[in-house]
């Protein structure tokens, strides 16, 4: 018997038909962690910890859904006693003392942490090519990246290791990835899940979310991620209702948005193909599609790429080889002290952020650059806002296209940035957004990007998994190929 | 030439709340280095302040008893820079939008009132300790003191004299302490102020360049600082010379200040909104009910203190101005019964002593009781006013209390109508001439006659009685 590519829903179904037990459940995850290796999808495993709360379930008669699931966690989130790196050379020693929330409310539920998932150091990347701990490849074709930040986490998923895996998501580094992998990820509504302990990139921006081989397994980790966090004062203190509720209910006469402004000619055809498939699939599950206007959609990149670095140039000062992290041995005094260990700790696209951020925050720039970005940024939360009085959710493909090879864009920062074109709308937003497999171009998936209204989860999933119901594209992998 | 001087005054007043401003570590003076921190203080990776309501709620009452504006929103910014006592590498501060803004605080010099006009207090975090001397070529971080919660107020460029600035100081001082928002313990940096400096000629318009002054914790430093400053600013202006803006530090040893660094070479400190933390959103209900569970304000009880105990407004001020004095009043005036005797003790003696040591009632050696005492014996002519002078200085140097100093210098005042006529019989007989003058008409000379007796009676003489005595002899 193989675990491999099984959904949360089916090992659960599993563990109650005493099929398997949490630790065999166990044993099988770290060898595939083992024979899929070449992925590079961990930075650090988990063993013990994994372990010690799966023989506390072995014994167990019923499992709730999430309980004795192993589950990979992106290293950006802290994890007590275990090494969280965010990709970077800067934490490569660092052990927190405190979990974050967000994975703690996993493990309360059951979920067996495995490992910590390999990404874009402090998450600033779209090919998982800025990790120190190396590139990560994408199991699909290995020549290609997985996308990125949560690259480890996609790519862990998609490879059949582990059903489901966390991730974050700034500016598309839950959705893009999925996308790029062939999975389901989902960024909620900003302030769902708590932030504390989540190793800050952009922190007006930053949400965790799910991701997995399904919609509805993105649902149950939803509903166990999601918390009112006294810890941290921009979570939402609003009622989390049961995200699998209505996932089954009919999507007919659900009115789904495009957005006018999105110029799709420019795009790869075939990634336009695919979406104008997945409009006709909705609109024979009885959805009507709807022209909507957001006319500020094409300032988000460049409002994304003021807002982002100026708040992650601050947030990584903490990082100064004082306290904790990586020092640098070249000490003369404290200002190289200082410049030497950011120097030597971060890496080059880290470094540019950083440079931008400083510089855009600058006396004499702030007004032309910051603030003006975050009156844009509110202009587009408004046209958001009137676009959802029209429709439920807003849909548009993921990504510009499929999968990319390894090194193609690492050179060229703009043609990466450009990656998160669709994606970074709904962060400026703070909406809830998710990705689901829609069809595949030359073997490589590609994604459908699903938008929906503030705190509206659950209709952004119930339109994803009414889609995946009537379609298969979640079902391939790559190990049998794309049927 | 003459010039004027122009002063305005940052003060940082650490708030007293038991945690810090964004973590649930304690604020407490004196404990062993880095054992006051938690993971916020530390700045880890991956954690979020979250603010303290006590500080706010102080921040309030101090807006509403300086009249001033509260903010029904606010919002914390971040300021960055690099020192290794500030773990985030970044400052939670307002820049933009502070909590309390337009207030005014009266101060007294000369018991002369004036408005000092308060431009805006806001909410901070103070930074941990650099200690340069206690490891050999190297520099410990001590972050006990990393996020408490300072409250900076700073006033207008109003204050015209280094008298004027100390008594600013010490208003604000007696405020906070009043208030209880603040332990006033200036010797563990509980108060610190940053001092802006500048001269110009009367007949200028604009006001001259001016330096700030880092950093300055007692009243005696402030008035030395400034005087030393502007000394130094007239120099270099009578010279034809330019004063630079920039930042000084006053050396209180050397009683100098120094340059620290320019304006050109100032940090950029990229100041931008706190995106970890929400918008402080005050509502009248909130203000309200701080408002009910304020003590009893100086104007409140200036009005009482004229209207109860009749004294004059401008003595009323005086006391009222200060906690630690108000309360001594209130307890003198109520066991001894006689507040006018109370209050004149305190704005004319015990006043005279503070300014000449420039201290605090609370850092001296007066307490409420003893001052009490003093008054009852006044009251009860245990003791003269004259005695009571020496006795009061005798407290100031020892706090001894009134009692045993009246017993040990066997001070109490003589009202034995024997001795008394004993010693004025003396007196009468001892100066024949000028009895035989004042007996013609040289009323005058009565004033040498009780002044003698007062000199043979080493000042313990009641006053009153001697009056009648002499009187007698002398018709």
């Amino acid at each position: 018997m193989t675990i491999q590519y099984k959904s949360i829903k089916e090992l659960n179904e599993m563990l109650n038909n005493k099929d398997i037990s949490p630790t065999e459940l166990l044993d099988e995850t770290f060898q595939l962690i083992d024979e899929h290796k070449d992925l590079n999808a961990f930075v650090t495993l988990n063993k013990e910890g994994s372990y010690k709360a799966a023989k506390e379930l072995d014994s167990k008669d019923a499992f709730s859904s999430l309980e004795g699931i192993p589950i990979a966690q992106k290293d950006l989130f802290c994890t007590k006693d275990i090494l969280t790196t965010c990709g970077s050379k800067m934490l490569s020693n660092f052990v927190p003392p405190y979990t974050a929330t967000a994975i703690e409310n996993l493990e309360k539920a059951g979920c067996l942490s495995v490992g910590k998932t390999n990404m874009d150091e402090f998450a600033m990347g779209s090919s998982n090519e800025t990790s120190f701990y190396g590139n990560v490849l994408n199991p699909w074709n290995k020549d290609f990246v997985p996308g990125g930040s949560s690259g480890g986490s996609a790519a862990a998923v998609a490879a059949g290791i582990v059903a489901a895996a966390s991730g974050t998501d700034t500016g598309g580094s839950i959705r893009q990835p999925a996308s790029l992998c062939g999975i389901s990820g989902l960024k909620p509504t900003y302030g769902r899940i708590s932030r504390w302990g989540m190793i800050a990139f952009a922190s007006s921006l930053d949400q965790a979310g799910p991701m997995a081989r399904t919609v509805e397994d993105c649902a149950l980790l939803l509903n166990e991620m999601c918390s009112y966090d006294k810890k941290d004062t921009t979570s939402l203190n609003v009622e989390i209702p049961d995200f699998t509720h209505n996932l089954n209910n009919e999507i007919k006469n659900k009115k789904i948005g495009i957005v006018k402004e999105f110029d799709l000619s420019k795009l790869d055809q075939n990634v336009v193909k695919n979406f104008e498939s997945s409009l006709d699939q909705l609109k024979k599950l009885g959805a009507e599609i709807v022209e909507v206007s957001i006319p500020n959609i094409s300032l988000s990149v460049p409002t994304y790429y003021v807002i982002a670095p100026a708040e992650c140039s601050s947030n990584l000062s903490r990082y100064d080889g004082v306290k904790y992290g990586f020092r640098t041995d070249n000490i003369t005094d404290l200002e190289n002290l200082y410049i030497n260990s950011r120097t030597e700790g971060f890496g080059e696209e880290v470094k540019r952020r950083i440079l931008i951020g400083t510089y855009v925050l600058s006396a004499g720039f702030y007004d032309a650059y910051y603030k003006k970005a975050q009156q844009v940024r509110r202009l587009i939360k408004n046209d958001f806002d009137n676009a959802f009085k029209e429709v439920d959710v807003i849909v548009s493909p993921t990504t510009r296209g499929p999968a990319f090879a390894a090194g193609s864009k690492s050179g060229d920062p703009i043609q990466m940035y450009l990656e998160d074109l669709f994606t970074i709308p709904a962060n400026l937003a703070g909406l809830p957004a998710m990705s689901i497999p829609s069809g595949f171009e030359n073997n490589m998936p590609l994604g459908l990007q699903i938008i929906g209204n503030h705190l509206d989860e659950s209709t952004v999933l119930q339109v994803g998994h009414n889609f995946q119901v009537n379609t298969d594209f979640h079902n391939q992998n790559p190990s049998k190929g794309v049927s | 030439m003459s010039w004027e001087t122009t002063i305005g005054l940052e003060i940082h007043v650490q708030l007293s709340t038991k945690t810090k401003l964004f973590s649930g570590a304690s604020t407490q003076f004196g404990s062993n280095p880095n054992t006051q921190v938690d993971y916020v203080d530390l700045g880890l990776p991956g954690v979020l302040p979250v603010p303290n309501r006590e500080a706010f709620n102080k921040a309030i009452m101090f807006g509403l008893a300086t009249n001033s504006t509260i903010n029904s929103i606010s919002f914390f910014d971040r300021k960055n820079y690099f020192y290794p006592d500030l773990p985030k590498g970044y400052q939670i501060t307002q820049m933009n939008k502070p909590i309390v803004e337009n207030g005014e605080i009266a101060i007294y010099v000369d018991n002369k009132e004036k408005i000092i006009n308060i431009t805006r207090a806001h909410l901070e975090e103070d930074a941990g300790k650099s200690v340069h001397d206690l490891f050999d070529g190297k520099t410990g971080v001590d972050l006990n003191r990393a996020g408490t919660p300072l409250l900076e107020i700073v006033s207008e460029p109003e204050i015209s004299s280094p008298e004027e600035a100390v008594a600013y100081f010490k208003a604000i001082h007696q405020l906070v302490t009043y208030l209880d928002i603040c332990d006033g313990n200036m010797s563990q940096g509980s108060m610190r102020c940053d001092v802006n400096v500048s001269i110009k000629k009367p007949e200028d318009t604009e006001l001259g360049t001016r330096a700030e002054l880092k950093n300055i914790n007692s009243f005696r430093f402030i008035d030395r600082a400034i005087r030393h400053e502007v000394n130094r600013q007239i120099k270099l202006l009578e010279k034809g010379e330019k004063i630079v803006q920039e930042t000084r530090l006053y050396d209180s040893d050397k009683n100098e200040t120094r340059s620290m660094r320019s304006k050109e070479a100032a940090n950029d400190y990229r100041y931008f909104p706190e995106p970890d933390l929400l918008p402080i959103v005050i509502d009248q209900n909130e203000i309200n009910e701080i408002k009910n569970n304020m003590p009893e304000l100086p104007k409140a009880k200036v009005s009482r203190y004229i209207d109860v105990f009749n004294l004059d407004e401008a003595d009323a001020k005086i006391i009222a101005t200060s906690k630690e004095m108000s309360k001594m009043f209130e307890t003198a005036a109520a066991e001894s019964m006689n507040p006018q005797l109370a209050a004149r003790w305190l704005i004319g003696e015990v006043n005279a002593l503070l300014n000449k040591d420039n201290v605090l009632l609370s850092e001296s050696k007066l307490e409420i009781n003893n001052f009490s005492a003093l008054i009852i014996r006044i009251n009860d002519e245990t003791i003269s006013g004259k005695i009571a002078k020496t006795v009061l200085e005798k407290i100031w140097e020892t706090g001894d209390t009134v009692d045993s100093i009246i017993e040990s210098e066997g001070l109490v005042q003589i009202k034995d109508s024997g001795l008394i006529e004993e010693i004025c019989n003396k007196v009468v007989s001892d100066n024949p001439d000028q009895v035989a003058a004042y007996r013609a008409g040289k009323d005058k000379l009565f004033g040498f006659f009780v002044g003698q007796v007062m000199k043979e009676s080493k000042g313990k003489a009641n006053p009153k009685n001697v009056n009648e005595v002499l009187k007698k002899l002398l018709s």
